[in-house]
């Protein structure tokens, strides 16, 4: 096959990838609208939960083929896939998507479905409208193996911060609920798990993946000390990093040494993740630095 | 901050001289304050991205000028045009270092002189500590007490043992890496600090076959710490043999670029052959040589009314954009009058009406040099430095209009002499560059990354177990406390191992 047939056939993948994860979302947002209807009455337990399975398997479809896309993305340009923003994009849906699919091995997290099928959605659709260049080879400055350990540690530990701001995002939506009905959540929120639940998983996961964005700056900084001639000279994607950085830094300090719970985490919680939105989207767009790979 | 366990005194004390000053003192070096410092940072950096900066884009700062000059001048009172270097930006990285050393070494001294002693003692009511748990058996006491020991022991408990019960304590590895995290972060301020101070940053265009000399006085421009010396510069020379520039033909966009040249390192060693590329450094010793920007050099000689050579060579051109449209100034100070170019080079050559000339293509397909003559005084005498790239046309007049292709000669008018577009080279922009901190720098992320990882997993665990004799049975407390999660598990698998219970899966892994 050659290069070109597997950047068309990498589209087409993508493209399928959609049409699947649209659906899946059609499925979780139909048990959703059934469940607020009925109620959660025993008997419909059963068929509302093989109506999750349902949309789950779907979600493992969507998952995988929008992986052979990322794939022959890659193969088709000779390199890791992500050489621009719309590779980072599909593969920040993936990565988003994996961080669900492994959490919901172990916790109880399918009511978040319907949450990443739309956030999957409108980053694929954003990257097939707005962002998508043809498939081409690096500048100089990105033929570098650092490409593959600082780009990969960098959209893993995104997509997990992400999966962490919907759990607080949540969390703060359920509190309020609660408080207005002196304790009691509306019927369809019953099966969503306790408040407590959803503060220890979103602390649990920015725990567990500040490491790696840590890492993924020292990576960088390396890289640029090679390619650039300084190891940090506050380009703006440099400076939002480190305020990203020092955001979540923030965020489990408060947690761990001023035990703060709850609300206030949360909101932390959702500043600190949206300061690496910013980073990613404005940045890379309208950002002037020399980090600008948008393509566009 | 509801369950913290530092009270912080906000109020000042009505003392006077030393009293105020050690109260100036505990504020700055609480961790509270060192955490404000910190999210200051963070704030103050936000303006620096969001504004152009000198350090970075010097061209855009002269444009924000250009098209906002009264906001532009109040932006750079307040230094928002040097964020990084502002007084403001320095003050809080200084307060947050003095901070982080006020808080961490204590701490550090406090943990050195804890790790060394025994577990606490045990406390005298188990069953207000978390996970009591408590059961009568009809076990022997030090036979119990001696299985409690071994087992604890086998999981790297530390233990203090009394005659009646066991203290033991786990997961100090926790509290140091988390002081190896904060050391570490200063260590990083060093770097960043002593690589400023005694690093230096300059840059020089050489064009394809000239040899550069490793001295001051040949860089195009040049930036210094305030501890760097010249003798730290190296001495070595760096012949620029060939430039070799790969585009891609559908994006125009560069694929590979490639410098070979010839390395002298010090006066008398034997020459060496080296390729250089955007990620592949030289490196001479803490200095390196990075590979950093091209463009073209017209070669031109220029002939006055005599049909004498006034002028010849290579003359470095600046790119305006991905395709290399080029321009620059051809200077010939030594006629009467003065004679000037304003040049524009155009290595794959396109002209529209609204646009006029300009490149379609980086690589040199169709060349020409878009020429206007000046003729009168070109200003270099008047003691105020001019670019190189550009010309001060005030006391000049425009004499006409010329578009050369290589080997093409312009007759200049009125018999003043000529021009000769005799080719063109590439030049390279090398950039010279001393970090003596950036070791510093390495070792101490490496160093917060591997405390980060310890601290944020590793757990502290305190156990105690205490015997005692009722009615002829041996009655058995346990209890703990710590401050991460997992205890409940390791306590329980204990109290089941003293009972005499089967084991639990996950133990009898450990015993096989």
């Amino acid at each position: 096959m050659s290069k070109s047939d597997l950047a068309y056939l990498s589209n087409d993948l993508i493209y399928a990838s959609m049409a699947i994860c649209a659906l899946a979302f059609l499925v979780f947002a139909y048990e959703l609208a059934w469940s607020i209807r009925l109620g959660e009455e025993r008997t419909t337990l059963a068929r509302r939960q093989k109506v999750i399975r349902i949309a789950q398997a779907l979600t493992i479809l969507y998952f995988l083929i929008l992986f052979a896309g990322v794939v022959t993305r890659g193969l088709s340009a000779g390199r890791a896939p992500w050489g621009n923003m719309y590779e980072f994009s599909i593969t920040g849906a993936l990565a988003f998507t994996f961080a669900y699919l492994v959490a919901s091995l172990k916790y109880e997290v399918q009511w978040l479905g319907i949450l990443i099928t739309f956030a999957s959605l409108l980053t694929l659709g954003t990257a097939v409208t707005l962002l998508y260049v043809p498939s081409a080879p690096l500048v100089p400055a990105l033929k570098s193996p650092w490409l593959v350990i600082h780009v990969s540690a960098a959209i893993i530990s995104g997509g997990v911060f992400l999966l962490a701001n919907c759990i607080a995002a949540a969390y703060l939506i359920l509190e309020q609920m609660e408080k207005k009905r002196a304790g009691a959540r509306p019927e369809w929120a019953m099966r969503l798990p306790k408040l407590e639940t959803l503060d220890q998983l979103s602390y649990r996961l920015v725990a567990l993946v500040f490491p790696l964005w840590t890492f993924a700056i020292i990576a960088g900084a390396i890289w640029a000390e090679a390619a650039w001639g300084r190891y940090w000279g506050w380009d703006p994607k440099e400076t939002w990093s480190f305020i990203t950085w020092v955001g979540y830094a923030a965020y489990l300090h408060a947690r761990v040494t001023a035990g703060w719970r709850g609300k206030r985490a949360a909101w932390l919680c959702l500043i600190a993740g949206s300061t690496f939105l910013f980073n990613y989207i404005y940045v890379n767009i309208w950002g002037t630095g020399k980090h600008t790979y948008s393509g566009l | 901050m509801s369950n913290s366990q530092i009270s912080y005194d906000t109020q000042p004390p009505q003392l006077s001289g030393i009293g105020f000053a050690r109260w100036i003192w505990r504020q700055l070096t609480s961790m509270r304050t060192a955490l404000v410092l910190l999210l200051l940072l963070a704030i103050a950096s936000i303006p620096g991205s969001i504004f152009p900066q000198r350090s970075q884009n010097p061209l855009q700062v002269n444009e924000y000028y250009g098209t906002n000059p009264e906001l532009a001048r109040w932006l750079d009172r307040a230094s928002l045009f040097n964020v990084f270097s502002s007084p403001w930006f320095s003050a809080i990285y200084i307060l947050l270092f003095i901070s982080l050393i006020g808080c961490v070494v204590p701490r550090t001294w406090e943990h050195f002189k804890s790790a060394r002693a025994l577990p606490p003692m045990t406390p005298k009511n188990l069953e207000r500590l978390e996970e009591f748990h408590q059961f009568s058996t009809n076990q022997n006491e030090s036979e119990l007490l001696a299985r409690t020991s071994s087992e604890l022991k086998r999981r790297r408990y530390r233990l203090r043992t009394l005659p009646d019960s066991i203290g033991a304590e786990k997961g100090f590895i926790r509290e140091t890496a988390n002081l190896l995290f904060h050391l570490s972060l200063i260590l990083l301020l060093i770097g960043v600090a002593y690589g400023s101070l005694g690093g230096m940053r300059a840059d020089v265009i050489v064009s394809e076959g000239e040899t550069f000399t490793n001295v001051a006085t040949s860089y195009d421009s040049l930036s210094t710490g305030g501890l760097f010396s010249i003798d730290d510069i190296p001495p070595f020379t760096i012949t620029v043999k060939k430039f070799t520039a790969k585009y891609d033909l559908v994006t125009n966009a560069p694929i590979d670029y490639r410098l070979d040249a010839q390395v002298v390192d010090e006066p008398g060693k034997v020459p060496r052959d080296v390729v250089v590329k955007v990620n592949k450094p030289l490196t001479f010793g803490e200095t390196r040589v990075y590979l950093q920007a091209n463009g073209y050099s017209p070669i031109v000689t220029v002939r006055n009314s005599a049909g004498a050579i006034v002028l010849r060579g290579p003359i470095p051109f600046l790119p305006q954009d991905g395709n290399l449209t080029s321009i620059g100034s051809i200077k010939v100070p030594d006629m009467q009058p003065q004679l000037g170019f304003v040049a524009k080079f155009l290595p794959t050559f396109e002209r529209t009406a609204e646009r006029g000339g300009f490149s379609t293509y980086p690589e040199a397909l169709k060349p020409v040099l878009d020429l206007a003559a000046w003729s009168g005084d070109l200003g270099l005498d008047s003691g105020i430095p001019q670019s190189v790239y550009r010309i001060n046309t005030e006391k000049l007049e425009q004499i006409g209009l010329a578009a050369l292709s290589p080997g093409q000669k312009w007759e200049l008018p009125n018999g003043v002499g000529s021009i000769t577009f005799d080719g063109f080279t590439p030049w390279v922009n090398l950039q010279v560059v001393r970090d003596p901190g950036k070791a510093y720098s390495l070792v101490g992320a490496v160093l917060i990354l591997c405390g980060l990882l310890v601290s944020l997993f590793g757990r502290r665990h305190r156990i105690w177990v205490r015997v005692s004799q009722k009615d002829g049975d041996t009655i058995v407390q346990v209890a703990g406390l710590t401050r991460s999660p997992g205890l409940d598990e390791e306590i329980k698998t204990l109290v089941g191992l003293l009972r005499g219970e089967p084991l639990t899966v996950r133990d009898s892994n450990v015993e096989e």
